[in-house]
């Protein structure tokens, strides 16, 4: 009986790491550490009744950006501890096989679990507020959307500690993922945490999607919205277009790895390029759906920071909403190497070239909008400014890619890693920065620390060129990716060590970025000047004409709209002393807070785990608990609240009369 | 209270979703059971083989899926902004580009086969 | 319940109409994703139909007549779940139960005679890891049994609050919502029937 639960013990929590064990003992006390301040404090039903169960789109919002920024720390982690091992390659400081874990949990939690959750944190907080909306269309969905992403990255981050990563790429192509290649759970605590996170996003998307289109407050027309909720909508298009193609591929593998399948085996007339094909289909539009919203932000940012219209407002429009329908004819230049042929790669290399069109009419409207603009270098502008030569750069590389010939040159090498690495931080990365600093103030009621974000704008970005710039050189020199040793005792000398431990100075470089970054919050928290007027950057937009942070109903009435930036014309308008009369104050509607979201995606949670390790007496359970509370949520009456004009009346006094 | 009720229904009357009649069901019921004898007599019955009859096919169930959206699902009864006949505009674009192009993709494959 | 004025409750009424065809439109953009769902499913069982792996081919395993009995009872049903909604535009509850009803036994007769088929192939050793071919056939067929089943239940849920609540906006909602996903899982069954039988016996 001992041995049997040893040897249980042994295969199912990761073992014989030091780091490993650092890990557990670090994950232990942060858990206690938890658990006990909540006890103290006495903030378990504060944090139930007021995060766990909300519905209110505001502090959806905010957590996911809390879980994206902890899964920036963990991703960056990883990536801190593969710059360290190539930095010196025959210190063994990670084993080939740990490497292999890391550069897989670094990629899949960058794009998946980073990425994507700041990007529904910004759009659930900002989105409604733009449009003058109360809320999102469903309330309840969006709830069970931030949890199926929780729990589904949960389930894939404990893979670290417990059975053991996958490791297999971030996209984990097969055969090297089948179950004859990848024997253990790894794989499928990937395929289980992104499908249940994925879901998550679908719904999201499709959330969004009506949310845009249905809920704009009167007068709003499409033409009207501001950017951002432009950028939202096209992303949110992207999703539900993209995502169930993921959805389905990652299913078919773990048909595949599950029930000896053979779509993508290489005995049983499988074929496993089918799995690469599929993937891009959904992995291509997948950068474009992170990326799009950062546009957004710049195209917000631009305008307010140069106090002008942003120009070129009905091109920006059709740039992105191009950009998001083109991403979809463009995937095959991942693979241009697996041989489909000169007629194939010729099409996919000019549609590929063809993006980059639309892309450089954006730059070109960021640059004018600034053109004679009165420009202000706070935090968020300098993010902006910074996006735009890194975006450029990595563009240009980018197109260098698309030439089908040459990436039979490029393909798999460093160069292609610092290419994306330049769009997608960049892009992606520093426009979501630039969009939480912009923001900050109206998710919070205060302006974050200038001086010491300023500090970490400028590790970042020398980081990220020290960083990247040589992995173009490395690339060049012939450098593939997904290697942890290229210069061993053996004596052959690539020549490959010197920039690369450039790139590792400039790795830790943005480490030290982002300890900035937590400061200056930690810092903002302490010390920080209570914003009163709601509107510190004086803003265009509708959001800022609510009070920061915006009370639970967001809009008191619902503005009238007549104009793009209209609360920059009605700013004008109440100068001149002649304000948009507002209608008479009516109860408000609210949505009732839930639990089921929250328990509905532990049973996920539960049901994924038992099919990662293959215990039925879990999936099961799991699954029928999914469908036990789907069916109980049906039968539920879910009427809502009203907010009486009273009480209306005495939060907008208390958050507008300060000023 | 009776009288918010009746106004209620008043209301609905005017803006309430897709109708039809027993009329426009009865003939989309008709041409759907026409549509999948002809494909099934011109295969089971080996009127047409290869490329014939797989146009004959695909043409069938392009038609039967029209019926089902005009005669059953009443796309044509969508008030404008048609965002839903747009939605399904553009994922048919995608349909076909998945289906088309991974068929492009995989037969052209020189190293699969 | 005095503060509840009329006013009030006519803007609760709206409020909820309102809600509901937000709702409506929700659903539609669901069943949007869920087209591109099959159209993965039939792009990889187009390009892995071939592969039989030395085991038996779609002339040794389908059995036309009950495909062709299967596409029959679900396009009539399709037509009844019309019928239920042509009741609910009449309001009358009764008629909707009643068709809802037929068209949820045919689901089942649809669903039995699916799982026969599937059990016979078993049976002839035709199984999900038989051949590329068949583990398409099995996903792409499956993923559309089980969509049907899914609809089933729906269906059971939705008769019981019908029985219990009568049409109000929500139930209604809920009909309206189910009768697409009806007609549009009979849309994905025809392609199945033409792309995976009828070209595969041809």
């Amino acid at each position: 009986m001992w041995e049997n639960i040893k040897t249980f013990a042994s295969e199912f929590f990761v073992t014989g790491d030091p780091l490993i064990y650092g890990a557990d003992v670090s994950i232990a006390l942060t858990l206690v550490a938890i658990v006990f301040a909540l006890t103290y404090f006495k903030k378990w039903q504060w944090l139930w009744k007021e995060w766990i169960t909300t519905v209110d789109h505001k502090k959806i919002g905010i957590m996911y950006i809390l879980c994206s920024i902890l899964m920036l720390f963990r991703g960056g982690v990883d990536a801190l501890l593969m710059r360290t091992q190539l930095a010196m390659p025959d210190m063994q400081f990670l084993n080939a096989e740990h490497y292999n874990a890391i550069f897989t949990t670094h990629g899949v939690i960058m794009i998946l679990f980073m990425a994507m959750p700041f990007m529904f944190g910004l759009f659930n907080i900002m989105v409604p507020l733009q449009i003058g909306a109360r809320d999102v269309a469903f309330p309840f969905l969006n709830s069970l959307s931030f949890w199926l992403f929780f729990w589904g990255a949960m389930l894939f981050n404990m893979s670290f500690v417990i059975g053991g990563s996958p490791d297999a790429g971030w996209l984990a192509y097969p055969p090297l993922s089948g179950i004859d290649h990848s024997p253990g759970v790894g794989q499928n605590f990937y395929i289980w945490g992104i499908q249940i996170s994925g879901i998550g996003s679908l719904m999201t998307g499709i959330n969004f999607v009506v949310t845009i289109l249905k809920m704009r407050t009167p007068g709003m027309k499409l033409m009207r919205m501001p950017m951002f909720t432009w950028s939202a909508l096209s992303s949110c298009l992207t999703i539900m277009l993209a995502f169930p193609i993921l959805t389905v591929t990652l299913a078919m593998l773990f048909i595949d790895r599950f029930a000896g399948g053979h779509f993508f085996t290489l005995d049983g007339g499988g074929n496993p390029m089918m799995y690469i094909n599929l993937i891009w289909m959904w992995g291509h539009p997948e950068v474009y759906i992170v990326v799009l919203p950062a546009f957004g932000v710049f195209s917000e940012i631009f305008a307010t920071f140069s106090k002008k219209k942003l120009f070129g407002y009905t091109s920006m429009v059709l740039a992105m909403m191009s950009i998001a329908i083109f991403s979809f004819f463009t995937w095959a230049h991942h693979f241009f190497t697996m041989g489909s042929g000169a007629n194939v790669n010729a099409f996919f290399a000019v549609t590929t070239m063809l993006i980059a069109i639309p892309t450089g009419v954006k730059i070109f409207n960021w640059l004018f909008t600034m053109y004679k603009g009165k420009i202000t270098f706070e935090t968020p502008m300098l993010w902006a400014i910074s996006f735009i030569p890194c975006f450029v750069i990595g563009g240009m590389t980018g197109v260098m890619l698309s030439v089908a010939p040459a990436d039979f040159q490029f393909h798999n090498s460093y160069f292609l890693i610092a290419h994306f690495h330049q769009v997608l931080i960049g892009g992606v990365v520093f426009g979501f920065f630039a969009g939480l600093y912009y923001w900050w103030p109206k998710m919070f009621g205060f302006r974050l620390n200038e001086r010491i974000g300023k500090w970490a704008f400028w590790f970042w970005n020398i980081g990220f060129y020290v960083c990247f710039m040589p992995q173009y050189g490395l690339g060049l020199m012939g450098m593939t990716r997904r290697v942890n040793e290229y210069d061993w005792s053996q004596g052959w000398d690539m020549g490959w060590m010197p920039l690369n431990i450039v790139s590792t100075v400039g790795a830790f470089l943005m480490g030290i970025g982002f300890i900035f970054q937590v400061w200056q919050i930690a810092y903002s928290i302490k010390n920080h000047k209570r914003d009163v007027n709601g509107d510190p950057w004086n803003g265009r937009t509708l959001e800022w004409s609510l009070p920061s942070p915006a009370p639970v109903y967001n809009f008191a009435t619902l503005p009238k709209i007549q104009e793009v930036d209209s609360w920059w014309e009605e700013k004008e308008r109440i100068k001149a002393g002649k304000p948009t009369p507002q209608a008479p104050l009516e109860p408000i509607h609210m949505p009732d807070n839930s639990a089921i979201p929250f328990i509905q995606s532990l049973f996920w949670f539960i049901a994924g785990f038992g099919f990662v390790f293959n215990w039925m007496f879990f999936a099961i359970p799991g699954l029928i608990g999914v469908a036990v509370t789907m069916i109980v949520r049906s039968f539920q009456k879910d009427e809502g609240y009203y907010i009486p004009v009273d009480e209306i009346k005495k939060t907008e006094a208390s958050t507008r009369g300060a000023g | 209270m009776a009288n918010v009720n009746a106004n209620h229904h008043d209301s609905h009357d005017h803006h309430g979703e897709s109708h039809g009649s027993v009329k426009s069901y009865v003939i989309g019921f008709i041409l759907s059971i026409v549509l999948t004898i002809i494909p099934l007599v011109v295969v089971l019955q080996g009127w047409m083989t290869g490329n014939a009859a797989i146009a004959v096919i695909m043409i069938t169930a392009v038609l039967q899926f029209l019926i089902q959206m005009l005669f059953f699902m009443h796309l044509k009864e969508e008030k404008k902004p048609r965002y839903n006949l747009l939605a399904l505009l553009l994922a048919l674009v995608i349909v076909v580009t998945v289906v088309a192009g991974s068929i492009w993709i995989m037969m052209y494959n020189t190293v699969a086969h | 319940m005095a503060h509840h004025t009329a006013a009030q409750t006519a803007h609760h009424h709206s409020h909820e109409e309102e809600h509901e065809s937000l709702k409506t439109m929700g659903f539609w953009m669901f069943l949007i994703t869920d087209v591109i769902l099959f159209s993965v499913l039939f792009a990889t069982f187009i390009v892995l139909r071939g592969n039989f792996n030395g085991g038996p081919g779609p002339h040794e395993l389908f059995q036309m007549p009950g495909v062709i009995a299967e596409t029959f009872i679900l396009l009539t049903s399709s037509f009844t779940c019309g019928l239920a909604l042509l009741s609910l535009n009449a309001g009358k509850v009764k008629g909707v139960i009643g068709w809802l009803a037929v068209t949820g036994i045919l689901g089942i007769a649809f669903l039995t005679l699916e799982i026969t088929e599937f059990v016979h192939m078993v049976h002839e050793g035709a199984t999900i890891s038989t051949s590329a071919f068949l583990t398409a056939f099995y996903t792409l067929v499956g993923t559309h049994g089980l969509h049907v089943t899914i609809g089933i239940v729906w269906m059971t849920g939705l008769l019981i609050q019908l029985k219990r609540n009568g049409l109000n906006a929500k139930t209604k909602r809920k009909v309206n919502n189910l009768s697409l996903y009806w007609h549009f899982l009979d849309i994905i069954w025809i392609f199945v029937f033409s792309f995976v039988y009828l070209m595969g016996v041809m």
